[in-house]
């Protein structure tokens, strides 16, 4: 069966190219990219005025399963992230029970196999539970196929324990995903400590908090030479810290969401839990910075830390709310909608943001639009509005502070090894 | 009549709004001093106390002034919990609202509760405490006992000393000092001082003797360390040394500077029992002023033209 996507602008700087050309697919991998190409027998699938990229990944992802179910699964994550023009996520660990073992990967990687949309890469846990208290089994769960390992959702407390966690992993050649968030300095605090925390009355975490583990993983992947990853960064602080580590050459790399970039603290008016997550809303400033991070390269990637919650926990008092918002279909239209169409970035930036970043810091297999490689390929048409409002959104969870907003930008085809995951925006169920 | 339906922070009334209770709060006391001291003002409405935190005072204080009009004030006491363990707030209101109450009073565990209940319920929500947010009522019974005492407001320097970042009194005194013209001076140690004071329009002062001689008012704050996990100052003996109120600061201040504290008191920590008792100390005049005050809310948000008043 071909494939072919015609007279879109194809874009990837990884081989140099930003073009109109047509891309041709069979079985499952791309066999011509160029001009005038047409197939003898197949499909022809009309792109001009869209961007054809090489494969999204969403680093950061909680599909809920096992465990909460009610909240999210392998299908209905994998769905939301086709629809938000992804080809790939990395699963978190902090599942029910937490996947920390051989087994709770291989049941994630067979879920996956029978009812996941696209690929989907288990995070394991560094510590047994997430309890940072002995380490979990790391060996086993790589053999099963897990690419990195996390705590996410808790930072490692020790440092002595996070110490023996990158001694580990660095010894197997993983990757150390940092929750950055020292909790005798965040104390459960539901918002930035600061200006939004003194008005509203609520328990605030400094930025403090963050960095001050930030700086600690930096020097422990000194110590070490373990690759650290760090997940989540919002503050300017802790951006600078990793521009000065990468700078001295410390294999760190690191993540910012959608929310982080897009979302101040200013945003939360009131007491609208849609706006709770963990690291929370930042000031203006931290924003800024964040931006400023991903147009000199600091930051290597777009994660969306897409954390689905039902609506009946997140309607709770503030301070009881889970913290967590999902991310996975607006990750892309916001980015365009903020970045792209105002100029800040360019095409090839957002590739490198959503594709080629995140596939390298996470040591997953890189796609290229070039004959040969797999047909990992995502598509966006820049001109597209879309209304964010429940029905548009795919997930089983709707916790999401852009209800309401128009976005640019709308992810209409995905192709997964060559097989349709999204098409003409609708999600082409398996 | 209030500009506002509800009284959920100190800033859902304009300046206006808080001189109407006030005024019409005078009215009130003069019927508290009466033997017979009940209206018929807000016969066959109903008000509720929702409390989800333990308060002997605020809600004696609520009742008491519920009753005082005739109202038909119900207590309803519940536990402020996560879905797992019992019923949401939502649902807590929307039951409330199918009872159909004219008024509920809520004293809530987490800052925001108020604001949640009344967007879902159409009775009138009053903020009965709300966290480490807000206290309102508390704020204008406060400057109810100032206007009295000291018999005006505009510029009065109020010291607030203690542990203001935990203090919802101090997160409603601050705005409401700054709503009629008075200054508000925050005094304590740094570490329970919240992380932007400016925030909420006041200076910052980490000296109590410092700033004595210039303070009309002296607003103790209860200090509650049992909040804390790790405690932010190093012993109750060396709080009560540098910001206690006691006789020997007593004789430091202006003759005519006023003690106050929203109680209930740590006698010997944040306030001497020589300076609770004496005359300089108008804690009970401050209890007082609070059902005056809770009549005049309830009374105003429920439609009362001023004229019924002290009927």
């Amino acid at each position: 069966m071909a494939l072919l996507l015609k007279g879109g602008r194809v874009v990837d700087p990884a081989v140099g190219l930003d073009a109109v050309a047509d891309v041709v697919v069979r079985d499952g991998a791309i066999v011509e990219v160029g001009e005038g190409l047409s197939i003898p027998k197949g499909e022809t699938i009309d792109c001009s005025g869209k961007v054809v990229m090489p494969g999204f990944v969403d680093v950061h992802t909680h599909l809920r399963e096992p465990g909460r179910e009610d909240e999210e699964t392998v299908a209905s994550g994998t769905a939301a992230a086709a629809h938000g023009g992804f080809t790939a996520v990395c699963a978190m660990p902090n599942t029910s029970p937490v996947c920390d073992t051989g087994a709770a990967v291989r049941f994630l990687v067979e879920r996956a196999e029978e009812r996941g949309l696209v690929r989907v890469h288990p995070v394991g846990a560094l510590t047994k539970g997430q309890m940072g208290e002995q380490l979990a089994e790391i060996g086993d769960m790589m053999a099963e196929g897990a690419v990195a390992f996390s705590d996410d959702g808790r930072g490692i407390q020790s440092a002595g324990m996070a110490r023996t966690a990158m001694e580990y992993l660095s010894g197997l050649g993983g990757l150390y995903v940092a929750h950055c968030e020292d909790e005798s300095l965040s104390r459960g605090g539901s918002v930035n400590e600061g200006v939004v925390s003194t008005r509203l009355g609520l328990p605030g975490q400094p930025a403090a908090a963050e960095e001050v583990m930030v700086a600690r993983e930096i020097m422990l992947a000194e110590l070490t030479g373990c690759r650290v990853h760090i997940a989540h960064l919002s503050t300017a602080g802790s951006l600078a810290l990793v521009r000065e580590a990468k700078r001295r050459g410390v294999p760190v790399t690191c993540e910012a969401t959608p929310h982080h970039l897009f979302l101040d603290e200013d945003a939360i008016a009131s007491y609208d839990t849609a706006y709770k997550m963990n690291p929370p809303l930042r000031t203006p400033e931290d924003r800024e910075a964040l931006v400023a991070g991903l147009v000199d390269g600091t930051i290597d990637c777009i994660a969306t830390d897409h954390a689905p919650h039902a609506a009946h926990e997140k309607e709770l008092e503030f301070e009881l709310a889970p913290f967590g918002v999902i991310g996975l279909e607006t990750a892309v239209p916001l980015a365009v909608t903020h970045l792209v169409r105002t100029k800040t970035l360019g095409w090839g930036d957002l590739v490198r943001l959503f594709c080629h970043g995140p596939r390298s810091a996470f040591g997953l297999p890189q796609v290229r639009l070039e004959p040969g490689a797999t047909a990992d390929i995502t598509v966006v048409n820049p001109d597209s509005q879309v209304e964010v409002d429940a029905s548009w959104i795919v997930s089983k969870s709707r916790n999401t502070p852009f209800l309401g907003q128009t976005l640019y930008g709308v992810p209409t085809e995905v192709l997964v090894g060559g097989r349709w995951a999204l098409r003409g925006g609708e999600v082409v169920s398996l | 009549m209030l500009s506002c339906k509800h009284i959920l922070t100190i800033d859902d009334l304009t300046p206006d709004d808080v001189a109407l209770v006030l005024d019409t709060a005078d009215s009130f006391a003069e019927v508290n001093e009466r033997r017979i001291k009940k209206l018929p003002t807000l016969r066959g409405r109903t008000i509720v106390n929702l409390f989800f935190e333990p308060s002997t005072r605020t809600r004696t204080s609520f009742e008491i002034a519920a009753k005082r009009l005739s109202a038909d004030g119900v207590n309803f006491s519940a536990s402020a919990s996560a879905t797992a363990k019992g019923e949401s707030l939502r649902d807590t209101a929307k039951t409330l609202s199918a009872m159909s109450c004219d008024l509920v009073v809520v004293r809530h565990k987490y800052a925001g509760a108020p604001q949640m209940l009344a967007e879902c319920m159409d009775a009138h929500v009053v903020n009965g405490g709300d966290g480490i947010h807000q206290h309102p009522t508390q704020a204008l019974l406060d400057l109810f006992t100032m206007r009295r005492t000291l018999g005006r407001l505009q510029g009065l320097v109020v010291g607030i000393v203690g542990d203001v970042a935990h203090s919802r009194v101090a997160g409603s005194l601050v705005p409401a000092l700054r709503k009629v013209g008075a200054r508000p001076i925050l005094i304590g140690p740094k570490t329970l001082m919240p992380p932007r004071p400016e925030v909420l329009g006041a200076e910052v002062s980490y000296s109590l003797d410092e700033v004595l001689p210039e303070l009309d008012v002296a607003y103790m704050l209860r200090v509650q360390f049992e909040r804390e996990a790790a405690m932010p100052i190093p012993s109750v003996r060396e709080y009560a040394r540098l910001y206690g109120m006691n006789a020997a600061r007593l004789v430091r201040a202006k003759p005519e500077m006023i003690v106050m504290h929203p109680g209930p008191m740590n006698r010997g920590v944040e306030i001497s029992s020589e300076v609770a008792d004496s005359p300089r100390s108008v804690v009970l005049d401050q209890v007082n002023a609070g059902v005056a005050v809770r009549m005049a809310v309830m009374y105003l948000l429920l439609g009362g033209d001023s004229s019924g008043a002290a009927a």
